[in-house]
Order: structure tokens, then C-alpha cells, then sequence
């Protein structure tokens, strides 16, 4: 199950985006992942932003602010961007229990300083910005038109050994 | 160097470190309810693995949506209450035993000091007033402490928070975790504990403990964790009383896990309380909270007592002290929802649930129910709900509704003039 990290990127310029806004309670009562795949974001208000729009549909990675994913455990968060295919979210810091949910399923959860997001989200008025993720040299690159910027990102041993195994199930029926 | 309480429970359950910093632990208990295990039943059964490590350590229960509502709800009780047959696990609560899950496990007696807990769910963080360390996981997480047992933590830094004074009159737990989460912010404890110490903790009763404890995730902690002491040995001795002599013997043992005077912590705070007010939430985020005066006046469509944050019996109480001989306001809505079967019949004993019915409440059957916007009390567009629970994001007790957090004294005081109100000027 090898996960393609990387693509066009969604900016979601606010901090402490919630699991409610990703995925809503009401449908918690789905028991596939497919099955939550049309309901993305489908709460959250946010300037610029239509939950039913192209750009969505288009995005491989998440590029938004602090404390990202705050709220509930529901791992149907993840899931919600996975079964969209978007393996990769790139943000400033996360909330505890949803960048493990990320990493345990062989997700990216990427944090960068405040001031390489910036940049990042500074190439907008260039064009599209599209992320190509390098996992062995922990860089992130960010293109639009014709500009780019390449960022180092911090990764502990851990979480790559996650992403590399597949996720944690895989890793922790190998070892334990 | 001293070690903190989480630090110690650490050292006692570490099974390995597959890398530097990150800790695999052995678990004492992990906690299922039917919306986040039935999607790892079902990734267990599809990778041909569907075990269980321990079925004594396991417990499960059916609690947000109960009875079930709808085909797909009731789907999801049945694939946790087929699993727990299938596989022997004894705890396991259904339709007339059941209740909301961080008020029943520990009225069960489940939780002890020094245990390490884990589900799938964020409020478990509620389950270190007993002085464990309990946190909320993904499903993946879940599955894996269902098969194999353990969790994997990067150890996390304590944060000592000491609530110091003596809370005035018509002033709860409730009103102090909303202040403090106020101060710190909703990211004020990311990936930290948060230790809550001080006189005002020491003399709280396990439930007051229990609503501190379960907001440590609305600032991000991944567990609340207070010290365990006699009042956690006189919550627990029904439980415990076959392992120890006397409560002072069992109080010698737990307080092996006590924090040495010498353990390190990131961060120290004081707040004194002693002149702390009755507080509310304004606008979606846990940390937007103002004294409820400053809100008093605005308008509320519906008062929703009840959830893992304060359906415990004190809280009824709480609120039927205000209600009594009271009618609520008739431009309100108001649903009472005691959160297990045990609290619910020691209402009717005390005859707090005449006074909930006779002041013109709903009183409903134990669950989560509205908490998540999921049945029992969803809101519809633009309605205000005033509410005991734990979470204001938007949209979460129905698509455009809005939740205000309070003490269930200040919902029953809300419920009476149909306007936000502080209990104190009842
Ligand atoms: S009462 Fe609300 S916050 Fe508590 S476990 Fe149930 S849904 Fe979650």
C-alpha cells in the first residue's frame, strides 16, 4: 500500500482547524472509508474556500496553519483526506491525537516553521502551487509559476519507520 | 533527579523504544464504544487477525447513539456487541446497562491509579483523576492495543497546574477548566499532560476531578492527571477492599505513584480561584470563554445537561438545586441526559428527577446523544443551545447551530429565565 506523497496544493489559511470541520459527527456512522469521501470539509467556512469545488477535488496536499486537526479522535479525519487522495498535510503544528492518526496510517503530517510556511504560501500569486515531498531527504519542494522554494522538514525515526512500514498496524504486528 | 506521576507510569509500562523518544507501553486497559471500533473490527477481520489481547482488560459500550436511531447506527452497535460475544469480553454494556463511557467505566471501578488507558476517543483524558494516564487514539491505535496490547507515545512534557484558593459559591470544576483553558489556550498543552494540583483539587470530589481532567484535550493535553488520595481511595474502596487491609494501606500504595518534589516540570501555573466567577464560552473555540455575566441577556434556544463533562450526580444535583419549584422558561427547550443507569436511578431516589420533569425538562436515557450532534436534541440552523458538555466548534450539536459551555448551574439558571444567566443571580 505505498502512498504517493505530494501534488497540488489546498491552502487552508487558518489555525486550529477542527475534526468537525473536516468531517462532521453525522457521519460517524459510516463504517468504510469510501463511503465518507464526498462529506471533505464539508464544515468549514472559510473565505475562498468551497467544500464542492474544483480545487478540493484537484489537491494531493493540505497546506494550512497551527495546531491543525484539534478536537475529536476520529481517525475518519485522516481517512476523509485519504480516500481523496491526499496523503500529505504540511502545516505549522498539529493536534497531538490526528498527526499520530496521519502517521499511523502511512500518512504525511509535515510541520514547518511559521516563516517556511510563509513562503509557501507566499507562491500563490505565482500560480498553482504544486509540492513535491522527498521523504528520505526530508524536503519539501513548492513550485508555481516557474518560482519554487525547497524546505527542510523535521521527521523523527519513528514516523518515517510508520510511513515506510505502511502504517502502525503493519509495524507493530512485525515487532510485537 | 524526581520523577512526575506521568513519568513513573511511563517507566512502569515500557515494553520498548524502537527508536529514541518514542515509547511502546503496555496497557492496563483499552476502552471501546461503538463508533470508532467497529471500523477496526472490521480492519481486523479484513486482515485475517480478528483477536483480542486480554478480553478482561477490554471494555466496551454502546453510548452515543443509544438506542439506535437508524439502520447504520444500529449496524454499528451490532459489529461491537457480535465482537464482544464473539470474543468473551464480559464488560460489555448494551441497551439498559449502558452509559456515556467516562462516566460509566469509572463508576465500574475499572480505572486505578498508575493504569495506563487508552480509546478511541478524546475525552479519555478524563480517566486521569484517578491518577492514570489515560489519552484519546485514532482507531488505528485502537486496533493495535486490541490485538497486541500496547501504544506508542512520544512521552510527554507535564504541565503543573496548581489551583490554588477556594472556589467561591456557585462556582465549579466546570467554571475552572473553562478558566484555565481560557488562559492557556486551546493549543496550551499540545502533546503535554497536564497535572492539576493545588487545594482546590485536593478537596474536589472524584466527579469535579473527572470534568477537570476531561477538558485537558479542549488545550490540547493529551491526559489530565491529578494525584491519587482519599478521596480517590474512598471513590475506589468498593472495588478495591479484597487487595488491601484498609484504605491506608491502599493510600500508601498509590501514592507510589505520586510526583517526587523534585520532578520536572516544563511549565508551573498558578491561578488563584478564589474570586473566580461562573464562566461560559462565547464563539467556536473552547478557549473563547468571559465571565457569564458578560454574556447574560443572549439569547438560548435550548439547555442540554448531561455528557461526559458534568451528567454525573453532583451536577444533577447542581442543577436541581436551582430548579426546584422552578418552570423553565417557555421559550426554551430543555433535556436532561444523566450519564449512566447508576446516576440515573440515585436522580430518581433523590428526587431530582421529579424536580428536572416538574420545571418541564426531557429527561432522557443515558448517552452522549445531542453532545455530538447525533440524536436526542440536534439543533437546527442558527438555534443556541446552552450546554454542560465540553465542545463549542461550530456545528457540532447540529450543522449552524451554536453551543455555549457552561456549569450545570449556570445551564439551570439559563433554563429558568430563558436567557443566559448566571446561577448567582437567581
Ligand atoms: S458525551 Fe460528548 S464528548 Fe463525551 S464521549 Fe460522548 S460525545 Fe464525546
Amino acid at each position: 500500500m505505498k502512498k504517493v506523497f505530494g501534488g497540488a496544493a489546498l491552502f487552508l489559511d487558518r489555525s486550529d482547524i477542527n475534526t468537525d470541520e473536516i468531517i462532521p459527527a453525522k457521519y460517524l456512522t459510516e463504517v468504510t472509508k469510501e463511503a465518507l469521501k464526498p462529506y471533505c470539509l464539508e464544515d468549514l467556512k472559510l473565505d475562498g474556500f468551497d467544500p464542492k469545488g474544483e480545487k478540493l477535488k484537484a489537491a494531493r496536499v493540505v497546506i494550512s496553519r497551527a495546531n491543525f486537526g484539534c478536537g475529536s479522535s476520529r481517525e475518519h479525519a485522516p481517512w476523509v483526506f485519504e480516500v481523496n487522495d491526499i496523503h500529505t498535510i504540511i502545516a505549522e503544528s498539529y493536534a497531538r491525537i490526528f498527526r499520530q492518526n496521519m502517521f499511523n496510517g502511512g500518512m504525511l503530517a509535515i510541520e514547518l516553521p511559521k516563516a517556511d510556511l510563509d513562503r509557501i504560501f507566499a507562491l500563490q500569486s505565482a500560480g498553482t502551487v504544486s509540492i513535491a515531498v522527498d521523504l528520505p531527504q526530508q524536503k519539501v519542494m513548492a513550485s508555481a509559476g516557474g518560482k519554487s522554494e525547497t524546505l527542510h522538514f523535521e521527521i523523527s525515526q519513528f514516523d518515517k519507520a510508520l510511513v515506510e512500514a505502511g502504517g502502525w498496524v503493519e509495524f507493530a504486528d512485525a515487532r510485537y | 533527579m524526581g520523577k512526575t506521576i506521568a513519568e513513573k507510569i511511563f517507566d512502569a509500562h515500557l515494553r520498548d523504544e524502537p527508536f529514541p523518544g518514542a515509547k511502546v507501553l503496555n496497557l492496563d486497559r483499552v476502552l471501546c464504544h461503538e463508533i470508532t471500533t467497529p471500523v477496526a473490527i472490521a480492519d481486523l477481520e479484513v486482515r485475517g487477525k480478528d483477536r483480542v489481547f486480554d478480553p478482561s482488560k477490554i471494555k466496551a459500550v454502546v453510548d452515543h447513539v443509544t438506542p439506535s436511531k437508524d439502520s447504520k447506527t444500529a449496524l454499528q452497535a451490532k459489529m461491537l456487541r457480535d465482537w464482544a460475544r464473539r470474543h468473551a469480553i464480559k464488560d460489555f454494556f448494551d441497551v439498559g446497562h449502558n452509559g456515556v463511557c467516562h462516566a460509566l467505566f469509572p463508576e465500574k471501578g475499572y480505572i486505578r491509579p498508575g493504569f495506563t488507558v487508552i480509546m478511541g476517543d478524546s475525552h479519555t483524558c478524563t480517566h486521569g483523576a484517578f491518577g492514570a494516564f489515560a489519552a484519546g487514539v485514532g482507531t488505528t491505535d485502537l486496533e493495535v492495543g486490541i490485538l497486541k496490547g500496547v501504544c506508542a507515545f512520544r512521552e510527554p512534557a507535564t504541565i503543573r497546574i496548581n489551583l490554588n484558593g477556594q472556589l467561591p459559591a456557585q462556582v465549579y470544576a466546570k467554571d475552572a477548566i473553562l478558566y484555565v483553558i481560557g488562559q492557556i489556550g486551546v493549543n496550551g498543552a499540545t502533546d503535554r499532560v497536564i497535572e492539576f494540583r493545588g487545594p482546590i483539587v485536593e478537596s474536589m470530589s472524584m466527579e469535579s476531578r473527572m470534568t477537570l481532567c476531561n477538558m485537558a484535550i479542549e488545550a490540547g493535553g493529551t491526559s489530565g492527571i491529578c494525584l491519587p488520595d482519599m478521596t480517590t481511595v474512598d471513590y475506589l474502596w468498593p472495588f478495591i477492599q479484597s487487595d488491601y487491609a484498609n484504605k491506608e494501606a491502599a493510600l500508601a500504595d498509590y501514592k507510589k505513584w505520586w510526583s517526587d518534589a523534585d520532578a520536572k516540570y516544563e511549565k508551573v501555573l498558578d491561578f488563584d480561584l478564589s474570586r473566580l466567577e461562573p464562566m461560559i464560552t462565547y464563539n467556536y473555540k473552547p478557549d473563547c470563554v468571559k465571565p457569564v455575566r458578560e454574556l447574560a441577556g443572549a439569547k438560548v434556544d435550548q439547555i442540554y445537561i448531561g455528557t461526559c463533562t458534568n451528567g454525573r450526580i453532583e451536577d444533577l444535583r447542581e442543577a436541581a438545586a436551582i430548579l426546584k419549584g422552578k418552570q423553565i422558561s417557555e421559550n426554551v427547550r430543555g433535556i436532561v441526559s444523566p450519564a449512566t443507569p447508576k446516576i440515573y436511578q440515585e436522580a430518581l431516589k433523590e428526587g431530582i428527577i421529579e424536580i428536572f420533569m416538574a420545571a418541564g425538562f426531557c429527561v432522557t436515557n443515558p448517552t452522549c446523544g445531542a453532545c455530538l450532534g447525533m440524536s436526542n436534541g440536534v439543533l437546527a440552523e442558527g438555534e443556541v443551545c446552552a450546554s454542560t458538555s465540553n465542545r463549542n466548534f461550530q456545528g457540532r450539536m447540529g450543522k449552524g447551530g451554536m453551543v455555549h459551555l457552561m456549569s450545570p448551574a449556570t445551564a439551570a439558571a439559563t433554563a429558568i429565565t430563558g436567557v443566559i444567566t448566571d446561577p448567582r443571580d437567581i
